[in-house]
């Protein structure tokens, strides 16, 4: 039988109780806005004893996300936070921290990249980190943002998988509004994760190990990346199957790639993040206009499930990929980018589309949504029209 | 203090076969001061030669366990690995205790792992970093750091018609750390080998943070036949141009005065990064170098007299 215990919850609030539930034994963290009151509460419940976390106040991320590395190579389950500048900062040692094979748990709370500053989600953080052997997921709420927390833990230490994860959510939009979350127990969370048993410590004094090794030209880098592309890319199995047992004990089901009124559909929108709740609002109103269109919600970005987008997109008219980040220089944004690839050699392929929106937190306006269908449904007749949109522009597109 | 005899027992945890040059002083420096640990050691190594030369894959020269992450954070590496030790002994699910050594040059120390060292040390972490200051980015070829003396040559701070050497005076580490009010700091090196590793246990004892940071010969850097980088580290303390002291709780002793002061004449002739000091009009460097030597180590014997009552 499963108790429901529901709560009223920013998303920080939420993810700072599933950090309390974790009950980590390193927290190394640096405050940035939006991601700050995370380890506000976090402190807290240091303070008041509710955890044995050591919590290293450090004085940078770089230095959060190496004290991590320290951390976690001594063995110890570790967790850090970070947004915006913060995750660009910490970008050389994310790549050790993933070459080291360590199950660090980071939960970035998006936000823009400077300049122009601008505290606001969007995606270009977590994007900017894309290649840098990190598993992420994006999550659409404060639920979900609880739930993946959770989960990120038990999908980092598995076995088979032994890689840090990264937890994407929206700033302000989903990290400062107060949400439904509903909460598992303490008991549950803990047998859930269960204890972690690292295979290599530095502080194992029978077993000295030696890690971040010198290799060079003769060396085994080549065969080495080899191998840490394939445990990313055999982790997304393994995440579904955490997804399966983590529906047991919460009664939620989660999937790497979301599909919702995908049967029929003949107009898809993907999209990421928080914006999913809009363009479902959205197609709902189309369908009762008798417009067969569905919803693709981005779960699992890395690895990215190349063959779930395409069972899933290859049967429908046209795809809508809605992009919060952009690749300068590149035509389109780094979701739309993935997907073409993943569409590449289908028979009779789908129209695909890019619209790029909400930088540095731009509002996504419902009729923005209904443009962006207008465009496709041109395409559609066998109207020339742009492949990549800006979409809420102040200007008007010209 | 354990004594020599006591010392030749124990199990170096650096093995000989690593891949420094002939001459270097880190091995030496880093043999002494992890013979001073009673507990076992876990070392965090910055980017350098001492990394790339004693961890080429498949082999490594360590016995003790050891990790390097990158350039700038040693000290936030050694600050994780404690956090972790820390927490698994107060959750009483670790007996052993552990001494956490972080090691860099004075690239990793003076420049890029300022701001982390500047943390680790505010946080009072328990640990012991040892800076091995060659005076320059020996491992990318020689350029200058701010721990490069004043004159010398280096690759970035060539002797050309208009500069003549490194143009500015070094940054001082030890005051820097001493300004963190960190229980112990020490000035030390591997020419007085004792003075060295009384200090490495008194750093492995002080029960929070510690620096060690030791003066590291480099034949490649600094121009001298490879046997003579044990004779050019004593010359350095003779001439007053390294002096051995340490600052414990703030009170500074200095722990060799030598009886006759050499001329830093002495320290610069046997070193060919400062040979075009000795080229004609260029005597005025020379006695700059000997002028703020002298005032340097007057200011360290005030500091002493200071400080004794603390």
């Amino acid at each position: 039988m499963i108790t429901r215990q529901v709560l009223a919850l920013t998303g920080n609030a939420a993810v700072a109780f599933a950090l309390k539930q974790i009950n980590p034994d390193v927290v190394a963290a640096y405050p940035i806005t939006p991601q700050t009151t995370i380890m506000e509460e976090f402190s807290q419940y240091v303070a008041n004893g509710e955890v044995d976390t050591e919590l290293v106040r450090v004085e940078s991320e770089h230095s959060a996300m190496s004290a991590s590395i320290g951390a976690a190579a001594a063995g110890a389950r570790t967790i850090t936070s970070t947004s915006s500048q913060g995750l660009a900062l910490m970008w050389e040692e994310l790549y050790i921290a993933s070459g080291l094979r360590l199950p660090i748990v980071l939960v970035n709370v998006n936000r823009s990249l400077s300049a122009p500053i601008n505290i606001h989600c969007d995606h270009s953080d977590s994007m900017g980190a894309r290649d840098s052997g990190w598993i992420q997921i994006f999550c659409e709420n404060a639920q979900e943002a609880y739930d993946m927390t959770i989960i990120a833990v038990k999908l980092a230490e598995d076995k088979r998988v032994r890689l840090p994860v990264m937890i994407n959510y929206d700033g302000f939009i989903i990290s400062h509004s107060i949400d439904r979350v509903e909460i598992l127990s303490d008991e549950k969370v803990q047998q859930f994760i269960g204890e972690y048993k690292p295979e290599f410590s530095l502080l194992d004094r029978n077993n000295p190990v030696t890690m971040g090794a010198f290799d060079s030209l003769g060396g085994f880098y080549y065969e080495y990346k080899k191998i840490q592309c394939e445990a990313i890319d055999n982790s997304l199995q393994v995440m579904q199957e955490i997804f399966d047992s983590f529906e047991l004990i919460s009664h939620r089901q989660y999937r790497t790639v979301e599909k919702e009124m995908i049967d029929d559909a003949e107009i898809i929108f993907v999209i990421a993040g928080s914006f999913c709740g809009s363009i479902r609002e959205k197609i709902n109103e189309y369908r009762s206009r008798g417009i067969k269109t569905g919803l693709v919600k981005v779960r699992s970005f890395r690895p990215f499930p190349d063959n779930s987008y395409r069972e899933i997109l290859k049967n429908a008219k046209a795809v809508l990929i809605f992009d919060r980040s952009t690749t300068p220089g590149a035509k389109g944004g780094p979701l739309y980018i993935e997907i073409l690839g993943s569409l590449y050699g289908v028979e009779k392929p789908p129209e695909v589309f890019n619209f790029i929106y909400g930088l540095g937190g731009r509002d996504l306006e419902l009729d923005e949504i209904d443009k962006s269908l207008e465009i496709t449904e041109k395409a559609l007749r066998g109207e020339v029209v742009d492949r990549v949109h800006w979409i809420s522009l102040k200007k008007k597109e010209v | 203090m354990a004594s020599l005899k006591e010392l030749a027992k124990r199990k170096d945890l650096l093995a000989p076969g690593h891949r420094l040059c002939a001459g270097c002083g880190e091995s030496i420096i880093v043999r002494q001061i992890l013979l001073a640990s009673e507990k076992p050691v876990v070392v965090a190594n910055a980017t350098g030669c001492l990394e790339v030369s004693s961890t080429i894959f498949p082999y490594t020269s360590w016995r003790c366990s050891y990790i390097h992450n990158a350039f700038e954070n040693a000290a936030a590496t050694a600050s994780g690995i404690e956090a972790a030790l820390k927490v698994f002994r107060k959750k009483g699910i670790m007996k052993d205790d552990f001494n956490v050594v972080a090691v860099a040059g004075d690239g990793g120390t003076y420049d890029i792992g300022l701001q982390a060292l500047s943390g680790a040390f505010e946080r009072n972490h328990n640990f012991v970093y040892v800076c091995l200051d060659n005076g320059a980015y020996m491992n990318t070829g020689i350029q200058r750091s701010s721990a490069t003396p004043m004159g010398a040559w280096s690759s970035t701070t060539p002797v050309g018609k208009v500069e003549r050497g490194k143009q500015e005076w070094r940054k001082d580490l030890v005051m820097f750390a001493v300004a963190h009010n960190v229980p112990y700091v020490a000035n030390a090196s591997p020419s007085h080998f004792m003075d060295l590793i009384r200090k490495a246990e008194k750093a492995f004892n002080a029960n929070g943070p510690a620096l060690l940071n030791v003066l590291s010969p480099c034949p490649r850097g600094w121009r001298y036949p490879q046997e003579d980088g044990i004779k050019i580290a004593r010359l350095a303390v003779e001439t007053n141009v390294w002096p051995l002291y340490e600052v414990e709780n703030g009170r500074f002793k200095i722990n060799i005065k030598p009886r006759e002061t050499k001329p830093v004449i002495e320290w610069l002739k046997h070193q060919g990064r400062f040979r075009h000091l000795f080229k004609p009009g260029n005597e005025d460097m020379v006695e700059e170098i000997q002028r703020k030597v002298d005032y340097e180590w007057k200011k360290l014997n005030i500091f002493e007299r200071a400080t004794s009552e603390l």
